[in-house]
């Protein structure tokens, strides 16, 4: 860990001052993934803005009948917030399936969606690294890379997002909202995080000088037929290997509307609208499923170790949306696949 | 080969580290000033400035489980936390459980059930399943399992650990 | 009085584990305390030309850096840096004695500060450039450079001619076998404090399973007086094997300590214990004959291991099957390739934990091409007599195993064909495999120091890993003298106690028990003969072997109204305690095979479509003597099943053979179980009476509980899905190719 400074920010204002003042600067809320990330010293911030006592914690409903999540509700208080569970079950499913209940209960809203890759070459300093040190080299195209992507990779980098939470975030259509120097503006959760392409140091869209203060959900939908599948190499406490969140809107047998985003895959949290509107108007059965998720992989490509991640995804997908058309969510506690 | 010689410091200028940090934690119910680097985590804090050794170090990257205190009653992972966020915080580590020298029930519970071994997880263990049962979420078994999963026993004490605070849950009026 | 033996006593140190005083080696303080951090090589082969350790002595609060340039004294010759379980073929690695990089990760300067974290921020501007060598690290890359073993195994000869019986049999069964390298990952990390107390004295306390071990070593290749230097280790927090030799962190905090002449902590990282040492991997190939009706014929075993360019590491994986399984044809050998990573050490029943898997797996197989159920087929080739040598066993409850084993698990309602039980979504798999380990005992040395206020304590250099040493010690010691368990005190972990071998081989509680036995004799006889002096001993003309120790008395067994106050005694002798110290061999038995055996019975659901795999179910039957303690056993055995599940499901170091270097070397990507994937494991202790292997009967309990559960679950998966792999860990992936 290099010598930081360390600031406490006063306020959002406050905050986006320290970071204007110094690029090489980094806010830290929960910590989970910056410090680790510093004691590696692949992240080496001259200063540590701490934004943890800001008063971005509460959790509102908005007068569209959706929610304003503050950047710095700790993940666990999310998840278990009645609002949540009885109106996104599918986020706290998905939050819940993250991590550990330890890290959940310091992991911040906001850091959440910050998270970096878990790819081994990105922590080891050691070995070449687009994404740590750009121009590098990418170490995983012909290295260990079964956890790797299968979506929406370049010749730069197949590293994939590691969160949990982004993929509900993804299908629940949120969006995020930031606070910069020129005032606040709102990204759609899909314009978020970035494909590598050939810039793969940076995950986000989000500027060097913005702050997230908040995440919105639109009001609610998708309350009972929904699930959040996450395949891993063990049972608990493991990223995934892939993970799926299926969210239906059922009239009778036909799905009314669709929301279908993976992680463990891609860059991002890979939502997939082309396969959302092949399952609209369609009946919720086995052939739409699996005509959705071929859909969806149409372009996947794998490479040496995690070939086997497309045929994983689409029969992830058809299990998942099976369960969310039966209503019988994944639970994160029981480890059997319903 | 090799000689003997402390290596010539070079005369230019030195790298400085951190300013210290004068802070105050709430450890144990007992009120502590402490001056951390901002890059002292509360594990090292709790470890190094305050000598409360009872929390462990076993991966120092938030995997193991091994460092679990419960900071405002959360549990949390102390060494992912660095100690001058947590100024004026309550943190109660493993010492800071038994009550007058009686054992917490979890505890007691652990012995009863040798829900341990080599003994080094066994601190974060307690932590995380004092936090489990102060959360209230885990009523069944599976619920246990998937939210002590956070905490790696390479013993693999599970099924004990399990026995262990189903036993504590009974007696904390929880339901098992 | 109670007998402690063979009870579920609570550990005697419970207490300090549960309320956080125990203290580890990286936990002890010094007014002088300065701690190191490690700089570690970043090539896996070559040689260092220049290191420039500039920056880091800039830094403020940075007191030393040492290097293989400016390092302090250490020997030369390789013989002195052999501990006492170094293998017997190379030169072990000598910390920071060179310019050579034997391999990634190797440390090379140790830089020391007055906080962690300021040698850990200096240690990271070391600067090094190096010349590079080509590398191997990969087993399959290097498959053709195996080599014999330059010390074999003496037990490896081959009986009559298994290739001919290969290819006369009518049923017959070859493939190949693959375990990755394991690591270790004892939950405390490798840890040293030298703790300077002045005029060259040194107490080091040390993440060890050997005080003894390491101070002996330390003495040797640091050139240091026996007086000098202390060993500590009062708790250790998990060892596996991987602290029976002594690690480079104790050379570089000692060689620190002496060359400040201060207090030095050294605590490693998690990343740095992925070099210090590990699981071989391990090619194991398998030819079994058998006739039609399922006896075997001819049985080939073979296994090439990885070892390091330095050492020569070797454990038997292949003789396993002359414990079990009689067969004319035997052809067994043991190979070992180099590559450019440190040495390999035991790690959990070593040999028996890869070599038996294979077996077992290959027995799983022959089972399916004959047709016959697999616990039928090993009861047909059940061998009463140790095969390689013709020895009879001291005691073989293994058919007992078989039979216990599958009443508790319901083996008699499993449906032979593949595929045929399913549970849902899921199929259903119940797999069975044999365990076998040997049971040790080796020479120790226990002392008893009995007060007058009926008080004693019990002392040995040994360890306690967390295998319960503190507490059998105590019942022991308790059962011997007649005293309450709470009266006893046990002193272990500390260099300056009565000798000890390293704990490891499942051979300490056995060793340590028969030494406090005749320790306890001696304290008896010492207490008869004072007695005697006594006027009007009622005690007078009675031999040791006729008294007991009971309740503070010393008692005639043939008249227990005939005694004296131990109390008593001691007063009149004009003494406040006895103390008697007796060392315990391996008692000459003569010719037998000394085993521990067991079965295991697994149930694997598994999702159909996706490939999740669950072991919802174990049941471990373990034939090992007289059991001294069923709890802290029982947690032996079900601990070694956790292992078990992870060896056949998660865990594997993965190395990336292009820059030599493991990718995974931390515990989020090394998987190991975690609480969720534990369900219900059922340990069963088999009535296993063993009137000839010590006079207690015992045997120990440390390695055999993970010998065949990698098996037992690979089994279960290939009868749930039809599926056969043969390549550890079983992931999802391998179910899909």
């Amino acid at each position: 860990m290099i010598n930081f400074q360390y600031v406490r920010a006063n306020d959002v204002a406050d905050a986006v001052r320290h970071i204007a003042t110094d690029p090489t600067a980094k806010f830290i809320a929960g910590g989970t993934n910056l410090i680790d990330l510093m004691k590696d010293d692949v992240e080496r911030p001259s200063r540590l803005i701490d934004i943890s006592r800001l008063p971005l914690n509460t959790v509102e409903e908005t007068t569209d009948g959706g929610l304003r999540i503050g950047a710095l509700v700790p993940n666990s208080d999310l998840a278990y917030h009645p609002l949540v569970q009885s109106r996104y079950p599918l986020l706290t499913s998905a939050i819940l399936a993250g991590a550990s209940q330890q890290l959940r209960n310091m992991a911040s809203t906001g850091g959440n969606l910050l998270q970096r890759t878990r790819c081994a070459y990105f922590y080891d300093t050691a070995t070449p690294c687009n994404k740590r040190t750009p121009g590098s080299g990418c170490s995983a195209i012909n290295g260990l890379n079964r956890i790797h992507a299968i979506l929406g990779t370049s010749e730069a980098c197949i590293a994939t997002h590691p969160s949990d939470m982004c993929v509900a975030l993804a299908a629940l259509d949120a969006t995020v909202h930031v606070t910069g120097p020129d005032g606040e503006r709102t990204i759609m959760f899909a314009d978020f995080h970035r494909l590598p392409g050939d810039t793969p140091q940076r995950d986000t869209n989000l500027r060097p000088n913005e702050i997230i203060t908040a995440i919105a959900l639109p009001a609610p939908r998708f309350v009972t037929n929904y699930s959040y599948l996450k395949i891993r190499d063990r049972l608990s406490y493991a990223f995934a290997l892939v993970s799926i969140a299926a969210a239906l809107e059922l009239e009778g047998g036909t799905i009314a509307d669709a929301r279908l985003a993976l992680g463990g895959v891609a860059h991002k949290p890979w939502r997939d609208t082309g396969a959302e509107a092949a399952l609209r108007g369609q009946p919720a059965n086995q052939a739409t499923f699996t005509r959705a998720a071929d859909l969806l992989l149409r372009d996947a490509k794998g490479f040496e170790h995690n070939a086997f991640k497309i045929d994983l995804a689409r029969r992830g997908i058809a299990r998942t949306l099976t369960q969310a058309a039966n209503g019988t969510p994944q639970s994160q506690a029981d480890k059997k696949v319903r | 080969m090799a000689r003997t010689s402390t290596a010539a410091r070079p005369s230019k200028q030195t790298i400085p580290t951190q300013d210290k940090i004068s802070i105050a934690l709430t450890v144990n119910n007992v009120e502590r000033t402490l001056q951390v680097s901002p890059w002292t985590t509360l594990l090292d804090a709790l470890r190094d400035h305050l000598e409360l050794t009872g929390t462990k170090k076993g991966c120092d990257h938030g995997q193991c489980g091994a460092c679990t205190v419960l900071v405002e009653g959360r549990r949390i992972i102390s060494c992912l936390t660095l100690a001058v966020m947590k100024d004026g915080a309550k943190v109660t580590t493993i010492e800071g459980l038994a009550a007058n020298g009686a054992l917490h029930p979890l505890q007691q519970a652990f012995i009863d059930h040798d829900a341990f071994q080599c003994g080094y997880c066994t601190p974060g263990q307690i932590c995380s399943a004092a936090g489990l049962l102060a959360e209230g979420k885990a009523k069944t078994v599976n619920e246990i399992r998937e939210l002590m999963s956070g905490n790696i026993c390479r013993c693999g004490a599970y099924p004990n650990i399990v026995a262990a605070i189903q036993q504590a849950m009974g007696q904390t009026g929880e339901k098992s | 009085m109670p007998s402690y033996i063979g009870t579920a006593t609570s550990r005697v140190d419970g207490r300090a584990k549960v309320t956080g005083t125990a203290k580890y080696a990286g936990e002890f303080g010094a007014s002088d305390l300065v701690y190191g951090a490690v700089v570690e090589s970043t090539i896996p082969k070559g040689r260092i030309v220049r290191i420039d350790v500039s920056d880091a002595l800039r830094v403020d609060g940075v007191i030393d850096v040492l290097t293989h340039e400016n390092r302090p004294h250490m020997a030369e010759a390789p013989g002195a840096w052999k501990d006492e379980v170094a293998p017997d073929v190379g030169s072990p690695f000598r910390p920071l004695y060179d310019d050579i990089v034997m391999f990634n990760n190797q440390p090379i300067a140790l830089v020391v500060a007055d906080e962690w974290e300021t040698a850990r921020f200096a240690a990271s501007l070391v600067r090094v450039d190096y010349e590079r060598a080509a590398h191997a690290t990969d087993l399959y890359a290097v498959r053709d450079t195996v080599r014999d073993l330059q010390k074999p195994f003496k037990s490896s000869k081959p009986r009559g001619n298994a290739s001919a019986a290969y290819a006369a049999a009518a049923v017959r069964h070859e493939a190949e076998y693959y375990i990755p390298i394991e690591h270790h990952n004892p939950m405390e990390l490798y840890a040293s404090t030298a703790v300077w107390n002045g005029d060259g004295k040194l107490t080091v306390y040390d993440k060890t399973q050997g005080v003894q071990n390491v101070q002996r070593y330390l003495c040797s290749a640091l050139g240091l007086s026996s007086d000098d230097v202390r060993v500590m280790s009062e708790f250790m927090g998990g060892g596996f094997g991987s602290g029976l030799r002594p690690q480079y962190q104790v050379v570089l905090a000692t060689m620190g300590a002496l060359k400040l002449q201060r207090s030095v902590r050294l605590v490693l990282t998690r990343q740095q214990m992925y070099e210090l040492c590990f699981r071989p991997a391990t090619i194991e190939r398998l030819a079994l004959g058998a006739t039609t009706d399922g006896s075997l014929e001819s049985l080939t075993h073979e296994a090439i291991a990885v070892t390091s360019h330095y050492e020569e590491f070797a454990r038997d994986d292949t003789t396993w099957a002359d414990g079990l399984y009689t067969c004319a044809n035997t052809n067994y050998s043991h190979k070992v390739a180099r590559v450019d990573l440190c040495t390999p050490s035991d790690m959990r029943a070593p040999g028996a934990t890869t070599g038996v898997y294979a077996l077992e797996s290959a027995m799983d197989e022959l089972a399916v091409a004959l047709k016959l159920d697999p616990i039928a087929l090993r009861l047909r080739c059940y061998s009463e007599r140790e095969q390689g040598e013709d020895l009879p066993f001291t005691s073989k409850a293994l058919r007992e195993c078989y039979r216990e084993g599958a009443d508790a698990f319901g083996w008699d309602k499993r449906s032979p064909e593949p595929r045929s039980m399913r549970d849902g979504s899921e199929l259903v798999g119940w797999g069975m495999a044999t365990g076998v380990w040997e049971a040790l005992q080796v020479p120790i040395t226990a002392r008893i120091t009995l007060t007058a206020n009926g008080h004693a304590e019990v002392a040995c250099a040994t360890s306690d890993i967390g295998t319960g040493t503190y507490t059998v010690m105590a019942q022991v010691t308790a059962d011997a003298l007649g005293l309450p368990i709470e009266s006893i005190t046990v002193k272990l972990g500390d260099s300056t106690l009565p000798q000890s071998p390293v704990e490891g081989g499942s051979w300490i509680a056995t060793s340590i028990a028969a030494a406090i036995g005749t320790t306890a004799d001696a304290v008896r006889a010492e207490l008869l003969r004072r007695a005697q002096q006594m006027p009007k001993s009622q005690l007078a003309g009675m031999s040791p072997d006729n008294v007991t120790l009971t309740n503070g008395k010393i008692v005639s067994k043939q008249n227990p109204s005939h005694s004296a106050l131990i109390a008593d005694v001691m007063r009149h002798g004009k003494m406040d305690r006895i103390v008697q110290e007796t060392t315990a061999k391996p008692n000459d038995i003569g010719k037998y095979a000394r085993n521990t055996h067991s079965a295991i019975f697994a149930e694997v659901k598994i999702d159909e479509q996706l490939g999740i795999i669950r072991v919802t179910r174990v049941v471990s039957a373990i034939a090992a003597g007289r059991i001294l303690n069923t709890k802290t056993g029982h947690s032996q055995i079900m601990g070694s099943v956790v292992w078990g599940i992870g060896m056949a499901l998660h865990e594997e170091t993965l190395i990336d053979h292009r820059f030599g270097r493991i990718m995974n070397a931390n515990v989020a990507e090394y998987h190991m179980p975690v609480n969720a994937d534990v369900h219900d494991i059922k340990v069963i202790f088999v009535d296993e009476r063993d009137d000839i292997i010590n006079p207690l009967g015992m045997k120990g309990l440390g390695e055999i509980g993970i010998v065949g559960v990698a098996a037992a679950i690979a089994n279960a998966v290939y009868h749930a899905t039809g599926k056969r792999v043969r390549d550890l860990p079983i992931t999802l992936d391998k179910l899909q190719r």
